[in-house]
């Protein structure tokens, strides 16, 4: 069986354009919630000194990450910040020194176990960096006696349009990712790694399968370009056949999925101890003049980074964080880098305003069947669309509306233009009530 | 900078838009076109160009006296007109013609909601409606390449079966403006299916059906699938998206029904061609095809409770 899937424009232009550090700025502000979870509590109040790696955020709760410091300098205040998903959660503002002075705390963990690996995940405030945000330390911290895992999955498809980071990952860092994927497979002892990939990447493909062809149970599987290859029940499926079911955990199926930046993170947090303080991203768009990755230390402003990359901002229309199907929609180019960005995307107004009406103009359901035939889980949004329009709470749990995992391709392929994935967020809300 | 616009996501869509795809019918239609005013002369032009007209006209003042926004933009109207026109035989007057587009697109299509709302193929019921209605007129076949000036008329290949195959795939005989040629609709057809509007499971499904079925009843397969509607029908009746079933399974089983439903009407029906109705019945059945045949979830867990509701 072959999962539904639709092909989109690549537009990877910056996908030669190496890595570049982003000059430090003079000021971050640092969110307390980057990650899945419970939000952290400031540890630092105004006026105090903090330095590089220094934990500024942390929380109790069983789904959190703490939060680290990406720079050396002063807390000039701990505000509130507006999150693009409408919460409110802490800042911490922060005016750079400029000597960049590493805290004492930063040195490299003792891994011997599971318990140790999970605690070292734990404390370098590592999350899923594929977008989603979910706490590495608790997907390795597994329940062995309920599930029996045995492969490590590497999502290093990329199928979003325009980004790039995780291939730069993969060109500039594989030393880093291949110590992570050997600490990962070696503690947790699983017998397999499967490292999926999308067929354009084909340097990347090169780099990997040479530095893995040594090692015994590791491959590097090339996969279809079309999306969403690197959804995680999709590339679960594509690499390894298993179905990861309605609520179960990948680790339900015996299976770790780790994004490859997140595993390349831990690689060299093992050797290095420095958290997770940085991060690589591609900047593009069609106002950015040029378009590249830069490596930019988390809390930066977002206004900061487009400017590096000569964008237009007076023309900005929309920008995203992430890509172009599932990323979210930026009230203000103040907001600072998370731990999860892995793109920002400007793009202008059209100026020709009967052309976009043209575009969008919406029409009634023409039961064409494309979104049924581009569902990757073989859901029917025109169904779900329609018994959410009546509120049939009963209708759409049975047509699953909870496997939605709001990938977009509905919406992308439906011909009356309809906004089939918002719905289905909307029914998601609905159902759950 | 003005003001960001926070949307949803996505935020990239595809090209394709509701008038293109009609646009592509339309156009996947024209080899007929060209080959009933081949066969028939310019009476053929004239009468499919009132009907798209009229079928405008009537979607334009339901949007009026309705209040809804303009719809005529999205091209299905002109679809349906031109539908229709194929299903008339060339001295349909146009007075007829232009009641044959208001059954269509009012009755039919506006009263139930407009565009994706309707059960029934709106052309189908305008031709059911004016071959009840005008009987006389809407069977009414003249000879290929007549003069204008003294009609010939005679009976449809499929009520005296002399036409060779030749004849019948190319167009030279009567009939329906847009059902002489077969070869002018598979051509459509192709192209429909190139351009991914349409998928060949339901033609195929209903073209094999009523060659296999003929066979099995002691007919002439090849002549009932090339004679008459069948590949109208097929190719472009019964690929409407809104009055047909939505997933695969749903499209095969559609068109099997509809194959066996004409070679019913044919053979011990009291009228010689049987296509409209089986599609019309068809359209009826869809809902209940579309609840049969809903796609499986991946990785769905049906609760007990729920399979022994849907058992129930």
């Amino acid at each position: 069986m072959k999962l539904n899937s639709i092909f989109l424009p690549h537009k990877k232009g910056t996908e030669n354009s190496e890595t570049v550090a982003l000059p430090l700025p003079a000021k971050v502000k640092i969110s307390m919630s980057q990650h899945m979870g419970a939000f952290c509590e400031p540890l630092v109040k105004k006026g105090d000194r903090v330095l590089v790696g220094q934990k500024i955020g942390d929380s109790q709760a069983f789904m959190s990450c703490p939060v680290h410091s990406s720079v050396s300098g002063t807390v000039t205040a701990v505000t509130d910040l507006l999150l693009p998903g409408g919460k409110v959660c802490k800042e911490v503002e922060i005016d750079t020194d400029g000597l960049q002075e590493v805290s004492p705390e930063v040195k490299p963990p003792v891994i011997i176990d599971k318990a140790s690996l999970c605690e070292a995940v734990k404390q370098s405030g590592c999350c899923g960096m594929g977008g989603a945000g979910f706490p590495t330390h608790i997907k390795l911290n597994y329940n062995e006696a309920k599930c029996k895992v045995d492969t490590l999955v590497i999502n290093a498809a990329e199928c979003e349009p325009y980004i790039t980071s995780d291939y730069r990952e993969m060109i500039e860092n594989w030393e880093d990712v291949m110590t992570g994927i050997l600490l990962v497979k070696s503690v947790l002892g699983l017998d397999r790694v499967v490292i999926g990939i999308e067929d354009n990447k084909p340097a990347a493909i090169k780099i990997l399968r040479e530095k893995t062809a040594g090692e015994d149970g590791v491959e590097v599987k090339v996969l279809r370009s079309c999306y969403p290859q690197g959804a995680e029940k999709v590339i679960a499926y594509n690499t390894t056949g298993r179905v990861i079911m309605e609520g179960q955990l990948p680790s339900d199926q015996g299976l770790i999925v780790m994004n490859v930046t997140t595993v390349g993170f831990i690689g060299q947090y093992s050797k290095t101890g420095m958290p997770l303080i940085t991060k690589r991203l591609t900047v593009d768009g069609d106002i950015v003049a040029t378009p590249c990755n830069v490596s930019a230390p988390i809390g930066v402003t977002l206004s900061e980074i487009l400017k590096f990359a000569d964008c237009n901002l007076e023309a900005a229309h929309k920008i995203l964080l992430g890509g172009p199907m599932m990323g979210m929609c930026v009230y203000d180019t103040e907001m600072p880098l998370s731990k999860t960005n892995n793109a920002v995307l400007a793009f202008k107004a059209e100026i020709d305003r009967k052309k976009i009406e043209d575009k969008c103009r919406q029409t009634n359901c023409i039961k064409c069947g494309r979104c049924i035939s581009a569902c990757p889980l073989n859901l029917m949004p025109t169904e779900l669309e329609k018994a959410y329009d009546r509120r049939d709470k009963e209708a759409l749990n049975k047509l699953k509306v909870g496997l939605c995992m709001n990938c977009g391709s509905c919406s992308y392929v439906c011909p009356a233009k309809r906004n089939l994935a918002e719905k289905n967020q909307l029914a998601k809300a609905f159902a759950r009530s | 900078m003005e003001k960001l616009t926070v949307s949803p996501s996505p935020h990239i869509r595809d090209g394709i838009t509701t008038s293109k795809v009609m646009t592509h019918v339309l156009i996947a239609l024209c080899p007929a076109l060209i080959m009933s005013a081949v066969v028939f002369g310019g009476r053929a032009l004239m009468l499919t160009g009132v009907c798209m007209l009229t079928a405008i006209i009537w979607e334009k003042l339901c949007n009026i006296v309705m209040k809804r926004s303009d719809t005529t933009r999205d091209i299905s109207a002109a679809v349906t007109g031109m539908l229709l026109a194929f299903n008339l035989p060339v001295t349909m007057p146009y007075w007829q013609a232009a009641i044959g587009t208001f059954v269509a697109i009012v009755i039919v299509k506006q009263l139930f909601g407009g565009l994706g709302q309707n059960f029934a193929n709106p052309a189908i019921v305008g031709r059911i409606v004016l071959m009840l209605a005008f009987t006389g007129n809407m069977t009414n076949w003249v000879v290929p390449f007549y003069d204008p000036d003294k009609i010939v008329t005679g009976a449809t290949p499929l009520v005296n079966k002399t036409a060779s195959y030749i004849d019948l795939f190319l167009g030279r005989t009567g009939g329906c403006l847009g059902e002489v040629s077969a070869a002018a609709l598979i051509i459509g057809g192709l192209y429909l299916c190139i351009m991914k509007i349409i998928s060949l499971d339901t033609p195929l499904a209903f073209i094999g059906t009523v060659f296999i079925f003929s066979y099995l009843c002691g007919e002439d397969g090849i002549y009932q699938i090339l004679a008459g509607g069948v590949m109208l029908g097929a190719f472009f009746m019964a690929t409407d998206y809104v009055t047909t079933p939505i997933t695969r399974t749903g499209k095969i089983i559609f068109g099997v029904g509809c194959g066996i439903i004409t070679c019913v009407i044919r053979f011990w029906g009291s009228y010689p061609e049987g296509v409209s109705f089986s599609i019309l019945l068809m359209n009826i059945l869809t809902p209940y095809i579309d609840m049969a045949t809903r796609t499986k979830p991946i990785g769905a867990v049906v609760k007990k409770k729920e399979a022994k509701a849907d058992e129930g």
